[in-house]
């Protein structure tokens, strides 16, 4: 079982683990978007280093639901995420802009059990 | 300073505009805990780019334009009071009251009031439709009225004025600009300069009224009329008024400060005002009887107050005003004197009336030093001119070489320009940063970029005039450093894009994964992801969906995404020549999708508003009536527009349509560092516009002239006649060569102009790379062009033939439903996307 460090929604605080889709339903090294009731959530696999990030699908720059469309990838270590519409890039720890903007994204907890996806949701 | 321990000085600052800001952020970096902050702004948001205001029409939001968030002012502990107006200030103690009856005492005090907008006294001025230019509230006004109107006027001349132009003009509305004076900006141009801009400007549909005086608007209830006092007169539907500043010194005046008699708050050279506690920066401060304007003498009175706060030694000496902007698209500087002529100085002038650039330096009498001077449509030297007068540096012998360049035809003077500066030169004027600083920072935390630079430094990031000179030093720098000056990818490949593509070949490398495991480090990044992607095909030529992820979307998805994140569908219709028969099924199929259709600029039509769900659908039915990709998405070759040739066209001398589809045909999907365009015209008519493209064929009498390397968009650069008179096969073997020779050694994402201009030795080293074998690579360019050509099939064929691939196109992967959040309205009779 893996899982982010997430200092907004932390593992303590995941009241319930939404059962998203099976491991084989995502890309390697790239993301996919699952829905949980009215909300679109970004899942990424980074398959070099074995870990699961999850994030709010739409990118705070332009409202749209892109996020999971993305290329993923690292800025000195951290994992980020770069939306396809203009190339904001977003930690996918903290959620922050990594361009030096000032809007972030809402981060998720995953994990990894019996070749299913969980993502932490706080209610 | 006697700040005792334990009990910090409270320093108060009244305005948050960008100069009280400034203060903050300086104070904070220099002096981090050792004051206690209190801000108190009237607006009710923290300060913004009011510089950049204007990109706020054209799609930049009020967040972008924000300096720094709220959290900011947390994580520093300064207590900000947003949409609080302060309304006394107790000189005797030391305290200060605001509308909500608050009481805040200070030991220091900052006035940082800024401005309004100067209203004149017109009959009229206060009705509906008539806007100031000044806030973000200002603009959302604009923006709720401007539906109404469709022609607005601006009441001023100067650099705000058409600032607001700009605005009048993202807005859709037909622009006239009012200004009193004899000239446009008549404090930064002079005669000539106002000249060249009003027709530059005029040009882009903005009509220019000099020597007018508006004396009345009428109109009922909203502005409609506009009188002038020579009577004329000008129908319009809303009006800006941009005719100048007033300093805000109304709570200075209230709390007994002296103030100038035509407004602002008096400081001396410490900024203080007549009360030694209480300092005054920005536009609300007058300083020896001048209203500075913009925005780097603010931060400069800011950066003197912290100075000496902290214990340090700094006076306010009076600013340079010059300035460099871009106005619609049109460069704009003054610097020094711009105005200084005979008998103090000795002007030379250059004008160009066809590209429209008038340029203007004046020399001292001595003819040995630069005074100032004026730029108007092209201003790349602005740098080094404003560092040439404030640096007091000698001329050269033949002091038009400053505007005209050395013109030996090598561009290394610009560089040796900045070089040649001294340690203490000013770089970036807006944050006060010299070239010392920056080339100690470059040495002294290893910096290897210019976001580095930016962001130890702060240098390049207020009006970013400076980033190119910042580019030059980080070269020379590094240089002298003996360290390795090379263009690599990112942080994950230490190589260029040429030395990837080397390794690739070399060590047949066929995926990223194995390339960044043998060759890079980390995670990669959306920067090498899509580069090495291009590599990849363009040597291999293998389905790039076989490595989707690290396409950029438009590749992944094989579609181009458009806003709402519904993506557009363009077949190939090679040159142009369409059936009707196929004409109808393009109509039947964006029919059955409900989709939008435009005819592009390429010569073919695009079918926007295709879930990503559906494009398989709609690929098959194109696929199946005998269509393939039209590669619309891809960094590869797009179309090659054609003219109708001699098979119609009374003044034709070939078939340019035949070739047209011969040359699209035979590069199709080609993936190359950027995207290709190319055109071949029948005649010297040139209806095709193939100067404009990558690779452009022209006929001749006696058969192609080959032109190379243009470009249109952002950037527009024609292409350069490569070689004459050329029969078919010798026209397609050098296009081969050319662009396989393009494709190994270009930098991601360079179009071939900006390539051919990187190039040492320009066109005619290419001609002899490429007509005589100079390299003697033209063998192997060939053989890798013919593999391209033979390997090519449609991407787009095999994948709604192959159901695991059609199984990605997807919005969700736990559910079959399409994105909900996609909305579409009617307009013209078709759907467009609602954001």
């Amino acid at each position: 079982m893996l899982s982010t460090q997430n200092p907004r929604t932390s593992q303590t605080e995941v009241s319930f683990w939404f059962k998203a889709a099976e491991v084989s339903a995502f890309p390697e090294n790239g993301g996919a978007c699952v829905k949980y009731h009215d909300q679109q959530i970004a899942v990424f696999y980074f398959t070099r280093r074995n870990e699961w990030y999850a994030c709010q699908n739409m990118c705070p720059h332009k409202q749209q639901m892109i996020l999971a469309r993305g290329m993923v990838g690292d800025q000195c270590g951290e994992p980020k995420v770069a939306c396809p519409f203009h190339k904001k890039t977003f930690s996918l720890i903290t959620g922050e802009n990594l361009n030096g903007e000032c809007y972030e994204i809402q981060t998720y907890p995953v994990k990894v059990e019996d070749g299913f996806v969980y993502i932490g949701m706080k209610e | 300073m006697n700040s005792s321990e334990g009990n910090p000085q409270h320093i108060v600052v009244i305005g948050n505009g960008m100069v009280g800001y400034k203060f903050c952020e300086k104070l904070i970096a220099k002096a981090p805990g050792k004051f206690k902050l209190t801000v108190l702004g009237e607006e009710p948001r923290p300060a913004y780019d009011r510089v950049h205001l204007s990109a706020y029409f054209s799609g930049t939001t009020a967040e972008e334009l924000t300096m720094a968030p709220i959290s900011w002012y947390e994580q520093n502990n300064i207590s900000l009071h947003l949409r609080e107006l302060v309304t006394g200030i107790d000189t005797a103690t030391k305290i200060i009251t605001t509308h909500k009856g608050e009481s805040i005492s200070y030991d220091k005090l900052i006035l940082a009031t800024g401005s309004s907008a100067f209203v004149p006294p017109i009959k009229g001025v206060e009705k509906a439709g008539v806007f100031v230019y000044r806030t973000i509230e200002d603009l959302d006004a604009m923006l709720a009225y401007a539906p109404k109107a469709r022609t607005a006027a601006v009441i001023g001349g100067g650099l705000l004025g058409l600032e607001a132009a700009k605005a009048a003009m993202d807005m859709g509305l037909t622009t006239h600009v009012i200004e009193f004076a004899s000239r446009l900006m008549p404090r930064q141009l002079d005669e000539a300069g106002s000249d060249m801009l009003k027709k530059k400007l005029e040009n882009l549909g903005i009509s220019i009224h000099l020597n007018k005086s508006t004396t009345a608007i009428l109109g009922k209830p909203g502005v409609q009329k506009m009188l002038f006092a020579e009577g004329s007169e000008l129908d319009v539907d809303m009006i800006i008024v941009s005719a100048g500043i007033k300093p805000r010194d109304e709570l200075a005046v209230k709390a007994g400060l002296a103030v100038g008699p035509r407004g602002g708050i008096v400081v001396n050279d410490a900024l203080e005002t007549s009360d030694p506690h209480i300092y005054a920066i920005g536009e609300s401060a007058l300083h020896g009887s001048m209203i500075y304007g913009l925005v780097a003498p603010g931060y400069d009175m800011a950066d003197t107050i912290v100075t000496k706060l902290i214990g340090g030694e700094k006076t306010f000496k009076g600013f340079d005003m010059s300035t460099k902007l871009k106005l619609i698209g049109v460069d704009v500087a003054s610097f020094g004197d711009p105005f200084i002529a005979e008998p103090h100085a000795r002007t030379i002038v250059f004008e160009d009336r066809i590209k429209g650039i008038y340029k203007r330096v004046n020399i001292s009498a001595d003819g040995k030093y630069l005074l100032g001077g004026i730029l108007v449509g092209e201003a790349a030297n602005y740098n080094l001119l404003l560092q040439t007068v404030q640096n007091r540096i000698i001329v050269p012998p033949d002091p038009k070489d400053l505007i005209l360049g050395s013109r030996g035809g090598n561009t290394e003077a610009a560089g040796a320009g900045v070089l040649s500066l001294p340690e203490e030169a000013t770089i970036c004027s807006c944050e006060g940063v010299s070239k010392g600083t920056i080339c100690s920072s470059i040495k002294d935390n290893t910096l290897s970029d210019v976001a580095g630079i930016k962001k130890c430094t702060k240098a390049g990031t207020s009006c970013g005039g400076c980033v190119p000179m910042l580019g030059d030093l980080l070269t020379a720098t590094l240089k002298e450093m003996g360290q390795e000056v090379k263009t690599i990818l990112c942080e994950h490949f230490q190589y260029s894009r040429q030395e990837i593509l080397d390794l690739v070949k070399v060590n047949n490398i066929r995926t990223y994964d194995d390339l960044l495991n043998q060759h890079g480090q980390g995670d990669g990044c959306e920067v090498c992801k899509p580069a090495v992607a291009s590599i990849l095909a363009s040597t291999w030529n293998e389905l790039i969906l076989k490595q989707a992820t690290i396409q950029d979307t438009n590749d992944r998805y094989l579609a181009n995404i458009q806003k709402g994140g519904t993506y557009s569908v363009v077949p190939r219709i090679a040159g142009g020549e369409i059936t009707p028969e196929k004409l109808i099924i393009i109509g039947q199929v964006a029919a059955k999708y409900g989709l939008y259709t435009k005819i592009t600029g390429g010569q073919r039509i695009d079918m926007f508003g295709a879930r990503v769900d559906q494009l398989p659908d709609i690929w098959e039915e194109l696929v199946n009536a005998g269509f393939e990709s039209g590669h619309a998405y891809g960094k590869s070759l797009r179309t090659v527009k054609s003219c109708v040739g001699s098979t119609w066209c009374r003044y034709g001398l070939h078939d340019s349509v035949g070739f047209a589809i011969q040359v699209e045909e035979r590069y199709r999907g080609l993936r190359s560092p950027h995207k290709l365009k190319g055109g071949v015209s029948g005649c010297v008519r040139e209806c095709a516009e193939a100067q404009s493209k990558d690779f452009g064929i022209i006929a001749t009498e006696k058969g192609w002239n080959l032109y190379i390397c243009g470009n249109g968009g952002a950037k527009p650069q024609h292409a350069q006649l490569f070689a004459t008179d050329l029969d078919t096969a010798t026209c397609l073997r050098y296009l081969d060569r050319f662009l396989m020779f393009y494709i190994k050694t270009a930098e991601p994402l360079n179009r071939t102009a900006t390539w051919l201009n990187k190039m040492e030795g320009g066109i005619e080293y290419l001609r002899q790379v490429i007509m005589e074998d100079s390299l003697g690579i033209c063998a192997d360019l060939e053989i890798e062009m013919a593999f391209m050509v033979d390997t090519y099939a449609c991407e787009w064929k095999e994948v709604i033939n192959n159901p695991e691939l059609r199984q990605r196109f997807q919005h969700f992967v736990n559910t079959p439903e399409s994105d909900p959040t996609i909305n579409f309205r009617p307009e013209r009779g078709q759907k467009v996307p609602v954001i």
